[in-house]
């Protein structure tokens, strides 16, 4: 099977491989919306949502378990968007207020392609990155496409013509320039390691996560550990960059009804809502990536050993084919974007809403400096270590 | 009143970066993601409504299972909202009711007026009306919202009664004590 994918024409592959992560990244960006009320209501000492259950489906074994845990409330949600009417408020820009939610998809699922999410061994041992466009240029293209996702905020919120949106595409605007800063400047120390001198430089996100593989000594260890001021400002500048609470700002419901999405309903606000989980995906696998050592199950336990070990265990040479090791790396990697995502919706029901003078000063005043000196200490360190 | 002073110390330089009160509130709500939900499935687990409750009024009957309420509209008249209509009715004998004179013959209490003041209980002298433990009403018309007297009689159900006011007059009234 492996051979005939690897026969067909490299379009089709790309074909194939394209409609593969869309169909993955939709329904985990969805499910992630249901995982988010379930989470809320966990925390809040709630049961959530898990009532709705379809006559339909109440002889499936296990259909009392999916009720419990809302999948069908989802689906319901889901087929609600879908299918109710369209709202188009009678002074917005039509145009562009019809094309801020597309805009925001476009952003959210073109950065999947250049974002490797698992890997599997050539036959002369090297590890070959799964992804849709193992591109060089990685992590510069990830964040110069996703930046292009405030483009949809900013849209949305001018088009629809409306005090409360205007405001959170202008909060919006601010706070992405602001947080765009430091989080460049935070992955700077990890691609000064990764690029030693003398080797080809490169941007990719696969040759991190490479670097993080080692079984022993300082290549083993991710890069949470060694640089974990890096770690903390991506993480906070990710938060920032996906809008998510604490720094919420364009939504911001306490002081601007629905933010830059008030004007929206039905199939076009639920649109922004998948955008913004699946910015939330590709921001937990790049951290993923950069700190957490990619799809290696533990910091001196990479892929390659784990696979050997399963080989040695069960004396089958079938751990090492293409298709198991790339479906057991997707498999950890996924794991580890899950518990991220999982953190995301943990802080945003712990702490509340920053003001949003806190969120520039924050931005301007304490995370910029920081970074900066992250920055030179590293480069400092880094040049005394890799002469 | 003394004046008290509270002594802000200023905050170290650990707590300015926020990041102990943010651990410290996660393993808060952690907590409470992990621990079980606070809140009640309701139509399946109900409440447990103390005695004390003033919910939906209803009629009751004596222990001996006779029906109090002698249709003196007492609480007819005292019922703020006039969700009470009775129309009284006289007692035939053999009816086991010989204690009294009368008994209504039709007790509506209409839900969607009552405002569940608990006058009509206050005023009643036979102790035959009592807002009890129902706490929901629901219903499809304006009709079904109207209590008539067999729902009311089977919501209220028998309460004890320690007066036993009838027996206890009859009983004087057969001694032929003072002022019978």
């Amino acid at each position: 099977m492996a051979d005939f994918f690897f026969g067909l024409p490299a379009i089709v592959q790309g074909l194939i491989k394209g409609i593969a992560v869309i169909v993955v990244i939709f329904p985990i960006a969805a499910a992630c919306s249901m995982a988010e009320r379930k989470v809320c209501a966990w925390i809040q000492c709630r049961p959530g949502p898990n009532r709705a259950l379809p006559p339909m489906f109440a002889w499936m074994p296990g259909s009392g378990i999916l009720q419990r845990f809302g999948v069908f409330q989802l689906a319901a949600d889901g087929l609600k968007f879908l299918f109710k009417e369209e709202p188009l408020p009678d002074r917005v820009n039509r145009l562009y207020y019809i094309l801020a939610p597309v805009v925001a998809m476009i952003p959210a699922f073109t950065t999947v392609t250049v974002v490797p999410f698992g890997a599997y061994f050539g036959p002369d041992g090297g590890v070959i990155p799964l992804a849709l466009a193992n591109v060089d240029v990685g992590i510069l293209a990830v964040f110069a496409v996703a930046s292009l996702g405030i483009y949809s905020l900013i849209l949305a919120g001018w088009a629809s013509n409306s005090k409360y949106p205007f405001l959170g595409g202008i909060r919006a605007s601010a706070q992405l320039i602001s947080y765009e800063l430091s989080m460049t400047l935070s992955v700077l120390p990890v691609f000064l390691w990764v690029n030693e001198p003398g080797s080809a430089g490169s941007l990719s996100l696969a040759r991190v996560v490479a670097f993080q593989s080692g079984a022993s000594g300082w290549g083993g260890v991710w890069f949470l550990f060694t640089m974990p001021v890096s770690a903390f400002i991506f993480a906070v500048a990710l938060f920032a960059e996906t809008n998510r609470q604490p720094f919420d700002m364009p939504e911001s419901e306490a002081d601007l009804v629905g933010g830059f999405h008030t004007e929206y309903g039905a199939f076009k606000w639920s649109l922004f809502f998948v955008a913004e989980y699946a910015n939330m995906i590709v921001g937990s696998a790049v951290f993923v990536l950069l700190f957490l050592g990619g799809w290696n199950p533990l910091p001196w336990l990479p892929l390659a050993r784990l696979l050997g070990w399963m080989q040695h265990l069960t004396g089958s040479a079938l751990w090492l084919h293409p298709l198991a090791a790339g479906l057991i790396s997707i498999a950890i990697f996924t794991a580890k974007i899950l518990l991220a995502i999982f953190v995301f919706m943990w802080i945003r029901w712990t702490v509340p809403r920053f003001r949003y003078d806190q969120v520039m000063k924050l931005g301007w005043q304490k995370l910029l400096p920081l970074s900066i000196a992250n920055l030179i200490a590293y480069a400092i360190a880094i040049a005394v270590l890799q002469k | 009143m003394a004046v008290i002073q509270v002594q802000r110390r200023p905050l170290t330089l650990v707590e300015r970066t926020y990041l102990p009160q943010l651990f410290g509130a996660m393993a808060t709500t952690l907590k409470h993601f992990l621990g079980p939900a606070d809140t009640m499935e309701y139509p399946e687990q109900r409440p447990a409504i103390s005695p004390h409750y003033r919910g939906v009024p209803t009629l009751v009957k004596d222990p001996k299972g006779r029906e109090k309420c002698v249709s003196c509209q007492l609480c007819e008249f005292v019922c703020p909202p006039k969700a009470i209509r009775i129309t009284p009715g006289s007692v035939e004998p053999g009816e086991g009711l010989d204690q009294v004179e009368k008994a209504p013959q039709a007790f509506d209490i209409d839900m969607l007026r009552c405002i569940y003041c608990g006058l009509c209980e206050e005023v009643c002298p036979e102790e035959a009306i009592f807002l009890q433990s129902q706490y929901s009403m629901s219903g499809y018309s304006r009709a079904e919202m109207v209590n008539h007297m067999d729902r009311l009689y089977e919501l209220g159900g028998t309460l004890p009664d320690s007066h036993r006011k009838w027996e206890v007059k009859k009983a004087a009234e057969e001694r032929g004590g003072e002022g019978h």
